[in-house]
């Protein structure tokens, strides 16, 4: 696979870009938002815990009899298959629920939001703390070069790094590193740039005990001489993070950067519902970045409303790849190239004030 | 001296939301309660200054639009990161179907 060329650009957000960045207006930018009426949209963002219940159960229920009957196999090769489910249950549907819970958004109870949050920020391996502030980030300055932390494929691609995370590979060493480093008691120069600074012992405390929680299960594991207790803790958010990389590349993969409408750099994609339930409907990308107040449940709704005001989705994971990888192939030579999204004739144009404030005798395009 | 100003009719906020007021280069947020009490704040969020207007009105919690801070809108208070820094509260009265926010 080919691997990253020197780039002209800087993702560092500690560079010049960063820096660039600001001085331009797109740090805090204001960014596009579709008109939905504000009745519409409080019943889109209502908050309701019935939905999150559900599919928590069924997802922890699910993990729970997917382990038993993998362990009770243990170690016959008939055990793979629920390991294999267990894995994707562990190392991908737990992206989902650390982005939902995230917000707060997933649940109207919050101690509900709260512990769903931490159960998934472990196994997904994601510092509840400073992933929380890199996300917010990401909102705000959503792929903005040198201001946004969670910008997956950067220019030109690094296919490898991108292939070795359909293993967890990549993600799960700079998990482990940033943890061993924030339980020393520090945090890297990049989680200084957007956590401040009375946050960070709350970080710290966190890695702690994730640190004596994955040694203890080491311990379990040679006191028991068996790899089982590392199958069920920590090694799934490797082989089970295939399908939250699948999903999550679709986001902003190919898409413009550096400019203020999500509707040019995110992507919405229509999904099998075994997807979506793993994905907890992420798959409506531009939709939750332009209303992240609105709750996963409610995005399909939300998508009907606006899809008039958006480009129109892909309509399957794999049409939005075939989509997507000629762009990526191109970007290795041609860093410069992204998937112009187009949008349809009753969207309002992308940056519609300069069609609007044309000068007299001069028509609007 | 108190500077008691007009900032809408009672009517014009629907219960459990709340509307935006400018004033004098100013800008709060007005809130009506589920229980029909009326409460003003600043109207940017103290996290990155982005217009709670479009936010979500839950009970007494007013959470930003942009990234789900959370605030308490009777006491100002953040409930909820990255909410840190709790939001400036004004007196509010209500005389004769109008809405008044005492502005220092």
């Amino acid at each position: 696979m080919a691997a990253a060329a020197a780039s002209e650009r800087d993702y560092s957000l500690t560079g010049p870009a960063s820096r660039r960045a600001v001085e331009i207006g797109l740090a805090s930018a204001q960014w596009y938002h579709s008109d939905v009426p504000r009745n519409k949209m409080k019943e889109l963002m209502k908050r309701t815990d019935g939905p999150a219940i559900r599919d928590t159960v069924i997802w922890l229920g699910s993990m729970a009899v997917l382990a038993a009957i993998a362990v009770w196999l243990w170690p016959s090769l008939w055990a793979m298959p629920f390991f294999l489910a267990y894995g994707v249950l562990y190392g991908s549907a737990t992206d989902s629920r650390w982005h939902e819970c995230g917000h707060g958004t997933a649940f109207r109870t919050r101690w509900m939001n709260d512990s769903v949050y931490q159960i998934a920020s472990f196994m997904i391996m994601r510092n509840p703390v400073t992933w929380r502030w890199s996300h917010t980030r990401h909102h705000t300055d959503t792929i903005i070069v040198g201001r946004d932390p969670e910008i997956v494929l950067m220019r030109p691609p690094d296919l490898l790094r991108v292939g070795l995370n359909f293993f967890g590979l990549v993600d799960a060493w700079a998990a482990m590193k940033a943890m061993l480093v924030n339980a020393a008691g520090r945090l890297a120069d990049e989680e200084k740039s957007y956590v401040p600074e009375k946050e960070r012992a709350k970080a710290i405390g966190i890695a702690r005990i994730w640190l004596t929680t994955y040694v203890a299960t080491i311990i379990a594991a040679i006191w028991l001489g068996s790899v089982l207790p590392l199958i069920l803790i920590g090694l799934p958010r490797l082989y089970g993070a295939w399908h939250h990389v699948m999903t999550g590349l679709l986001q902003h993969g190919g898409l413009a950067e550096d400019v203020t409408d999500h509707r040019l750099n995110s992507r919405t994609v229509h999904m099998n519902p075994v997807s979506r339930f793993i994905y907890w409907n992420m798959n409506y990308h531009v939709e939750h970045h332009m209303f992240p107040m609105v709750p996963y449940h409610a995005l399909p709704r939300l998508h009907e409303l606006i899809r008039h005001d958006l480009p129109t989705a892909n309509p399957s994971i794999l049409d939005a790849y075939r989509e997507m990888w000629p762009a990526i192939k191109r970007q290795l030579r041609y860093e410069n190239h992204f998937l112009k999204r187009e949008l349809p004739p009753t969207a309002r144009p992308y940056k519609a004030e300069f069609h609007e404030c044309a000068p007299p005798g001069i028509a609007a395009a | 001296m108190a500077n008691w100003v007009k900032a809408c009719a009672a009517d014009d906020i629907a219960t459990e939301d709340l509307i935006r007021f400018d004033h004098e280069g100013r800008s709060f947020a007005i809130y009506r309660s589920p229980d029909d009490e009326y409460f003003a704040t600043d109207g940017l969020c103290t996290h990155e200054q982005v217009h709670l207007e479009d936010g979500l009105v839950m009970d007494y919690i007013i959470e930003c639009p942009m990234h789900n801070g959370r605030f308490d809108y009777r006491t100002g208070e953040a409930k909820g990161a990255p909410a840190c820094v709790n939001l400036k509260t004004y007196p509010v009265k209500v005389e004769d179907g109008g809405v008044f926010i005492e502005i220092g």
